[in-house]
């Protein structure tokens, strides 16, 4: 695969036809290789005969069908949880005069950037039941050392709560934008007409901003059902499987690739009807943003109530933020993750082990940040290049190039590491055991996101500036590069902070598709729980969250981007 | 009976496969290879090595550091996972043509029956192997010899069970007392685990992890997990798992014991082996070497509370000696020809 861009400036030929051909190509190669050779391998036998036994025996075996039914139980609860959570957090930042509404919201994006494996950990240390550190403080204050744990994480009650606390922040995020953008003239209208505070929200606010929690339930059950590491974290110890970590249990000797494939389909369909009908419901754009000169939205006074409710924001808060972090700085301190760290039991050997004795940390970090890096850039490359030729419908077929750019969000990441291990390790294209592989799925997972962004950003940019360039004598590529780039650096650059934040913690594609030469952070920790080293996955989990950190805060002093990171609308 | 047909395939391509072992590979055995400076100046030219293991990763990790400190200039770099996901790696990365392994070790012994048998292995025979290891422990072709023996034992929280009432057997762990508070490793990770499950069910039967299930047990992957669990106390009492972590634990102060089943306790021999297509073949062949030293083979004693069948190795004071105990026989022909069936039967009992 090639991925040159660099097209001839100097030939007088417009080269937008050539690059279209490469985008197509290099689109195909990301999503539609991978998704054929699943289908392929889907229903086909070991001997490569064509078969629908794969299939027969998802439905009928229950070692297949009981992780799919925990899988819907799971992704419904986490959506509905985290709607009932974050919408109405969404409104009180948006809409309230609580205080220390921006600090909420960088909190937010805090949950929001932390790899949710790395917060079951965190979650195992402090609610496992035996050792957790809350449990622990429960039997401390009642005084019974032997009483009934307050916590069992490792259950489904315990997951579902896990991967709520790390998928709420999509929900909150839409809502609160959605609100933001709600022009406040609506309300007044409304109360000018004589509507109370309590008719105006029935009957303005809650229309106005139904479709994003509704956007924000199918991200949220879509982001549950696709993740990995939290239930091969907290399921397997309690003895059952979601359909996630069945797929990855089917890569373990001996091997089972076509029975991985058809149950990757499931999780496939699932995702097409789910964003099918998320379109249908929200029509071609939310309408939340419809509304002309927009005035600031009119705050709600809260009067007392707002301490109530900052005091019910942090106590969520508490929950994907402090309590997690707090565990992980315990633990990387503490001789026995599961003790308060103290005078007799602190320690710096959790942190040399990992910096001078464990031989996998430099070389995950390097691979990690050559993956982020060139993610990112290539990832923004090829999402400015598809919005701009979309946003303007600069060539034919720029809607078979948006269809494309998108369609990766309807492929979860096990799945897409399932196609690539299925495409990419035979001939003619072996990249199992690159870097190239990681890449690929790296990018194809970025994609719907980058040019979501981007192409939002575009809109923004009047087409008269670019005519007025070319007018003069210049070529589609030199009125990309003079005029229209500069103007959107900064979403440009955010695309790219978004992308490289996003590599870090990804883990479902790479756990399929990882050598021992190319293991990344999110791998390696992984690694670790399994063998249960956890003082050395906390000073790990904290290195990661520190660059995760430094990378949005970056973002956040871009002028002109203060608003917290953002993603699909 | 499907069913019975198939067992029968089974063992009928198992018996292939043990007839393969059986017969040598090579006319003679290689001659036994001191280490040479000129060894030791290629070996410095590769610059690394790397090791492919299942040990615990601290203790992999101090093997590696006393490789460094004796030959400088040669980094070691452990891929350290369950057996079983080495074995699978390892296979995976060589059907897609990736030789990234120089050394490997694996707690589960039948995987060097398969590497020799697909031709993997290279021949090389350490000194020290020739010299002070008995037969029964090297490879007759050379291919491999075992770097450590180990135990999976039944272990508990001595704060929080006292150690008249911690279990003495395998079936003491099937009382009532003990429901909810047992931890377990995962046969489908870890080869101490699939080696101890091949010999438990042997000796024991099925039925026996049957009514174990019913414990309602806390399923960890690798076998060097269940005593760390046991150490943070969130389980009292541990069905199997690595007793080198147990003892390195108990001897820094944190508190877990050991405990040697009446009915015999499972032993899990892991060879180390250098691989034929090795990126760094010197470097492989010292490492090889260094691991079958008398100072290697006291150090996985030593700090690493493993049991070594080095003739010159001495037992570290305290610990109960290996002749004490009452082992179950190990037979990594069986493992090799079972392992499939051992480890979906597992996934049928404890449902992962």
């Amino acid at each position: 695969m090639t991925l040159a861009l660099t097209a001839p400036r100097r030939a007088r030929l417009d080269p937008s036809w050539p690059i279209l051909i490469a985008f197509a190509a290099i689109l195909i190669a990301l999503i539609v290789l991978p998704m054929s050779w699943l289908a392929y391998f889907s229903v086909t036998d070991k001997t490569g005969a064509l078969t629908l036994d794969n299939f027969a025996k998802l439905v009928t075996d229950p070692t297949f069908v009981d992780p799919l039914i925990t899988t819907v139980i799971l992704a419904t609860s986490s959506a509905i949880i985290c709607c009932v959570v974050a919408a109405p957090m969404g409104w009180l930042v948006a809409r309230t005069d609580m205080p220390l509404r921006r600090t909420i919201r960088a909190l937010v994006t805090a949950s929001f950037v932390t790899p949710p494996f790395l917060g079951a950990i965190a979650w195992e240390l402090l609610a496992a039941p035996n050792s957790g550190l809350l449990n622990q403080l429960y039997r401390g204050i009642i005084g019974d050392p032997g009483a009934e744990p307050l916590f069992n994480i490792y259950t489904l009650p315990g997951l579902i709560f896990v991967i709520s606390c790390y998928t709420f922040p999509y929900v909150f995020v839409l809502v609160a934008n959605a609100l933001d953008r709600i022009p406040g003239d609506l309300e007044d209208a409304s109360s000018i007409l004589g509507g109370r505070m309590w008719v105006t929200a029935r009957r303005v606010t809650i229309p106005l901003a139904l479709p994003a929690v509704l956007a924000g339930a199918l991200v949220a059950f879509l982001q549950a059902m696709t993740l990995f590491g939290s239930p091969a974290i907290l399921a397997l110890p309690a003895g059952f499987h979601t359909m996630t970590t069945k797929i990855w249990s089917l890569f373990q000797y001996p091997p089972k690739p076509e029975l991985a494939a058809a149950a990757s389909i499931p999780l496939l369909v699932l995702t097409v009807l789910l964003l099918r009908a998320e379109h249908m419901i929200l029509g071609r754009r939310s309408y939340a943003v419809v509304g002309g000169k927009q005035s600031n939205p009119r705050l709600v006074q809260l009067g007392g109530w707002k301490w109530v409710a900052l005091g019910l924001a942090m106590l969520v808060l508490m929950n994907p933020v402090f309590l997690p972090y707090g565990a992980l700085l315990n633990a990387a301190f503490s001789r026995t993750a599961s003790q308060f760290v103290s005078l007799t039991n602190f320690t710096l050997h959790n942190i040399e082990f990992v910096f001078f004795e464990l031989s996998a940390t430099k070389l995950a970090f390097k691979n990690t940040f050559i993956l982020g890096f060139l993610s990112a850039t290539i990832g923004t490359i090829i999402a400015v290049v598809i919005s701009y030729l979309t946003a303007r419908r600069a060539i034919a077929g720029w809607r078979a190039l948006a269809f494309l750019a998108t369609a990766p969000v309807a492929v979860p990441g096990i799945v897409l590491g399932v196609g690539l291990f299925l495409s990419y390790t035979r001939p003619p294209f072996v990249l199992y055991g690159t870097l190239w592989i990681l890449l690929i799925a790296f990018v194809t997972i970025a994609l719907p996101a980058a040019y979501q962004q981007l192409q939002a950003a575009f809109r923004t940019v009047s087409v008269d500036l670019e005519e007025a360039s070319r007018i003069l004598g210049a070529t589609r590529l030199q009125a990309l590069s003079h005029i229209t780039a500069p103007l959107l650096r900064t979403s440009v650059i955010a695309t790219w902070c978004f992308i490289f934040v996003g590599v870090i913690r990804e883990l479902s594609a790479a756990i399929i598709l990882f050598t021992s030469e190319t293991k990344v952070i999110s791998v390696l920790i992984f690694d670790l729980n399994e063998s249960g080293d956890l003082g050395a996955i906390a000073v790990l989990g904290i290195i990661m969250l520190v660059i995760t950190f430094a990378v949005v805060v970056a973002i956040n002093r871009i002028p002109g981007f203060g608003g917290g990171v953002r993603f699909r609308s | 009976m499907p069913n019975l047909t198939r067992r029968t395939l089974l063992q009928g391509t198992a018996a292939l496969g043990g007839a393969a072992f059986a017969t040598r590979v090579l006319a003679a055995a290689p001659p036994a290879e001191p280490v040479t400076p000129a060894l030791i100046e290629a070996a410095r030219k590769e610059g690394k090595v790397v090791y492919y293991t299942s040990i615990d990763l601290p203790v992999a990790e101090k093997i590696a550091k006393a490789f460094e400190a004796k030959y400088p200039g040669i980094a070691v770099r452990t891929e350290r996972s369950g057996a079983e996901r080495i074995f699978q790696r390892i296979g995976q990365e060589n059907s897609s043509n990736i030789h990234a392994c120089d050394v490997a070790n694996s707690s589960d012994a039948a995987h060097l029956i398969v590497w020799k048998r697909d031709g993997w292995l290279a021949p090389y025979l350490p000194e020290d192997v020739a010299k002070h290891y008995p037969a029964e422990h090297r490879d007759a072709d050379g291919m491999f010899a075992s770097f450590r023996v180990t135990l999976s034992v039944i272990a508990y929280n001595d704060t929080l069970v006292k150690a008249e009432e911690a279990p003495k057997s395998f079936a003491d762990l099937l009382e009532p007392k003990w429901v909810g508070k047992i931890v377990k490793a995962h046969p489908g990770y870890s080869g101490t685990i699939l080696t101890a499950t091949y010999q438990m069910a042997r000796d024991l039967g099925w039925e026996y992890f049957e009514k174990l299930a019913r414990q309602r047990i806390m399923q960890v992957q690798s076998a060097a997990d269940p005593p760390k669990k046991l150490a943070l106390g969130e389980r009292a009492v541990m069905a199997d798992g690595a007793e080198y972590v147990v003892l390195q634990q108990h001897e820094s102060g944190k508190p877990t014991t050991p405990v040697y089943a009446r009915e015999g306790t499972p032993l899990i021999v892991g060879p180390n082996a250098v691989f034929k297509n090795a990126p760094n073949p010197n470097a492989a062949r010292l490492f090889q070497s260094f691991c079958f030293s008398p100072e290697c083979q006291q150090l996985i004693i030593e700090t690493g509370g493993m049991r070594s069948v080095h003739a010159q190795a001495k037992d570290k004071p305290g610990r109960t000696p290996l002749k004490d105990i009452k082992v179950m026989k190990d037979d990594a022909a069986a493992v090799e020809k079972n392992s499939e069936e051992i480890k979906a039967h597992y996934t049928r009992i404890f449902r992962v």
